[in-house]
C-alpha cells in the first residue's frame, strides 16, 4: 500500500460536487480521510499552500502532498491505492480509455457547460449555457450504453467506476438544476438510461453517506445567484 | 503484445496529431499515418470514428478507435511495451496530469486570445499566457524535460509550446515568451525539437509559417466568439 490511510486529508467545500467527487472515491475504495471544510471567502494557510495555482477545492493531501483538480484526485486514488478497495477503472487498457474518454466529456462538455449556467453574466448567454448542457447530457447517454455494455445501470457496468464517480458528484447539482432553472437536466422521457443511472446511484450507500442535501444545494446556489446580480448591479 | 495493425489519423499542422505520433515513436510501434487532406472537408475514415468530436488525432488499432490526444498518449503507453511515457510514481502522474490539464484548460484560450486579438483586450490575454507559461516553466526546476532526463507525458502535452509557438508568434506579429524573460522555456523548447525521435515526426517550420499566414484572416475571426470565462 502506498501510505497509511491516516495520512489523508481532504480540503473541500461542502456545496462543492468537484469535492464530492473526491468524496465518492475515498468512500468507494474504504479510505478514512480527515475532511477539512475551507471557508472559500477567507481560505487558510495550507490551502492557499497547497493549491497556489488555481486555489480551488478540492484539494487532496496524502501524506503531506497535495493533489489538485478533482479529476487528477481521482485518478491519484486509484494509482496510489492500487490494492485497496475495488478498482475505478478497468484493467484493459482500451477500456480505460473509453472510460477517460466519456469522463474527459462529462467534465469538458457537460460540467464546464453547466457552470455556465450559474455564472455567465447575460440571459442569452446563461441560456445557451443550458442548450450546451442538455445536448451534452443527451450525447452521454449514448456513452452510458457504450460504457454499460449492457452489464448493469452504472457506467462502470454492474458496478460503479472513474465516469460515475464524476458524474456521481454533480448529482445533487443534477436534481437541483429543475428547482432553480425549471428544467430537468436529466429527464427519464428523453435519457432514460441516465435517468436508471441516477436512481441507482443515489440507492448506494457511498452515496447516502456523500451526497449533499438537494435542498441544502438549491438554497446555496439561490444564495451565490444573489450575491452575483448584487455584485452585477454595483458595477 | 498486440501485432495488429495500428493507424493514426492526423493532418500536417496539427500538435494534437503531433502528440499520438511523438507517442507511438517513442514507444517504436509501427504504425501507418493517414494524413486528413483538409479540416474543412473531413474524410469518411475520420466521421466514422470520431463521431462525438470529429477532429485529429484519432489513433485506430485494429478495430478500436481512441480519440482525443493525451486519452491516445496514455493509451499507447499502457497497451504497447517500450519506455514509459508516465512516471511510475503516482504522485509524479498526478503531477504530470495536473500540468497537462492546466495547459489545454488554462494556457491555450488565452494564448489563441493574445495572438489574435488588439489594444487593451490583447495586453490582458498576454500577460495571463505569460503568467501560466511561467508557471509551467517552474516545472522544469533545472531538469532537461518536465520528464526528467528523457521526454514524458508532459513534454509531450506541451509540444505546442516548444514547436508551435514561434510560428504562430510570428505570423500573429506579437512576441510573447522570449529566452530573457522564459530562459528554462526556451532551452527546453529546443530539447524537444532537437530531440532525435521528436524531430522525426515535427512539421517542417516553413511549411507551417506559410499555411498559418494563409489563414491569418480566419485565426482572427475565430476570436470573435471566443468568450474567455
Amino acid at each position: 500500500m502506498a501510505g497509511g490511510e491516516g495520512a489523508l486529508k481532504l480540503l473541500g467545500m461542502w456545496a462543492s460536487p468537484y469535492v464530492t467527487r473526491a468524496k465518492l472515491a475515498l468512500h468507494i475504495k474504504g479510505l478514512r480521510y480527515e475532511n477539512v471544510e475551507e471557508d472559500l471567502g477567507n481560505k487558510s494557510e495550507l490551502f492557499l499552500i497547497s493549491n497556489p495555482v488555481h486555489k480551488t477545492v478540492p484539494v487532496l493531501i496524502h501524506n503531506g502532498k497535495p493533489i489538485c483538480e478533482s479529476s487528477v484526485i481521482v485518478q491519484y486514488i486509484e494509482d496510489a491505492f492500487a490494492d485497496v478497495g475495488p478498482s475505478l477503472l478497468p484493467t484493459d487498457p482500451y477500456e480505460r480509455a473509453i472510460a477517460r474518454f466519456w469522463a474527459a466529456y462529462v467534465e469538458d462538455k457537460l460540467a464546464n457547460q453547466w457552470v455556465r449556467v450559474l455564472r455567465d453574466k447575460t440571459d442569452e448567454e446563461r441560456a445557451e449555457a443550458m442548450r450546451q448542457t442538455l445536448a451534452a447530457v443527451e450525447v452521454l447517454e449514448v456513452g452510458l450504453k457504450e460504457c454499460s455494455g449492457g452489464k448493469g445501470a452504472f457506467f462502470g457496468g454492474d458496478r460503479v467506476g472513474y465516469i460515475d464517480v464524476l458524474l456521481g458528484g454533480m448529482v445533487s447539482w443534477v436534481k437541483a438544476n429543475e428547482p432553480l432553472f425549471g428544467i430537468k437536466l436529466i429527464d427519464a422521457a428523453k435519457t432514460p438510461l441516465l435517468a436508471a443511472w441516477m436512481e441507482s446511484f443515489c440507492e448506494l450507500d457511498v452515496a447516502k453517506a456523500v451526497l449533499q442535501d438537494v435542498n441544502e444545494v438549491v438554497e446555496y446556489a439561490k444564495a451565490v445567484q444573489a450575491r452575483m446580480a448584487a455584485a452585477a448591479a454595483n458595477n | 503484445m498486440s501485432e495488429t495493425a495500428v493507424k493514426l489519423i492526423g493532418f500536417f499542422d496539427s500538435p494534437f496529431a503531433h502528440r499520438a505520433e511523438v507517442a507511438l515513436r517513442l514507444k517504436g510501434v509501427p504504425y501507418e499515418l493517414v494524413l486528413e487532406k483538409d479540416l474543412g472537408n473531413k474524410s469518411e475514415l475520420l466521421l466514422k470514428h470520431n463521431p462525438i468530436h470529429k477532429k485529429v488525432p484519432v489513433l485506430l488499432h485494429g478495430d478500436k478507435a481512441i480519440c482525443e490526444s493525451l486519452l491516445i498518449v496514455e493509451y499507447v503507453d499502457e497497451a504497447f511495451d517500450g519506455p514509459p511515457l508516465l512516471p511510475a510514481d503516482p504522485f509524479d502522474r498526478a503531477d504530470a496530469r495536473f500540468w497537462a490539464r492546466f495547459l489545454d484548460d488554462k494556457c491555450s484560450t488565452p494564448f489563441w486570445l493574445a495572438l489574435w486579438t488588439e489594444g487593451e483586450a490583447q495586453k490582458g490575454f498576454a500577460k495571463e499566457i505569460q503568467e501560466s507559461l511561467k508557471l509551467l516553466e517552474a516545472q522544469l526546476k533545472g531538469k532537461r524535460f518536465f520528464g526528467g532526463d528523457d521526454l514524458g507525458f508532459l513534454d509531450i502535452a506541451a509540444c505546442g509550446f516548444a514547436h508551435w509557438l514561434s510560428v504562430f508568434e510570428e505570423v500573429a506579429g506579437v512576441t510573447l515568451v522570449t529566452p530573457q524573460e522564459f530562459p528554462d522555456l526556451c532551452r527546453w523548447g529546443k530539447e524537444y525539437t532537437s530531440h532525435e525521435i521528436v524531430k522525426q515526426c515535427l512539421p517542417d517550420r516553413a511549411t507551417l509559417l506559410a499555411h498559418f499566414s494563409a489563414k491569418k484572416d480566419y485565426f482572427v475571426s475565430t476570436v470573435k466568439s471566443m468568450a474567455p470565462n
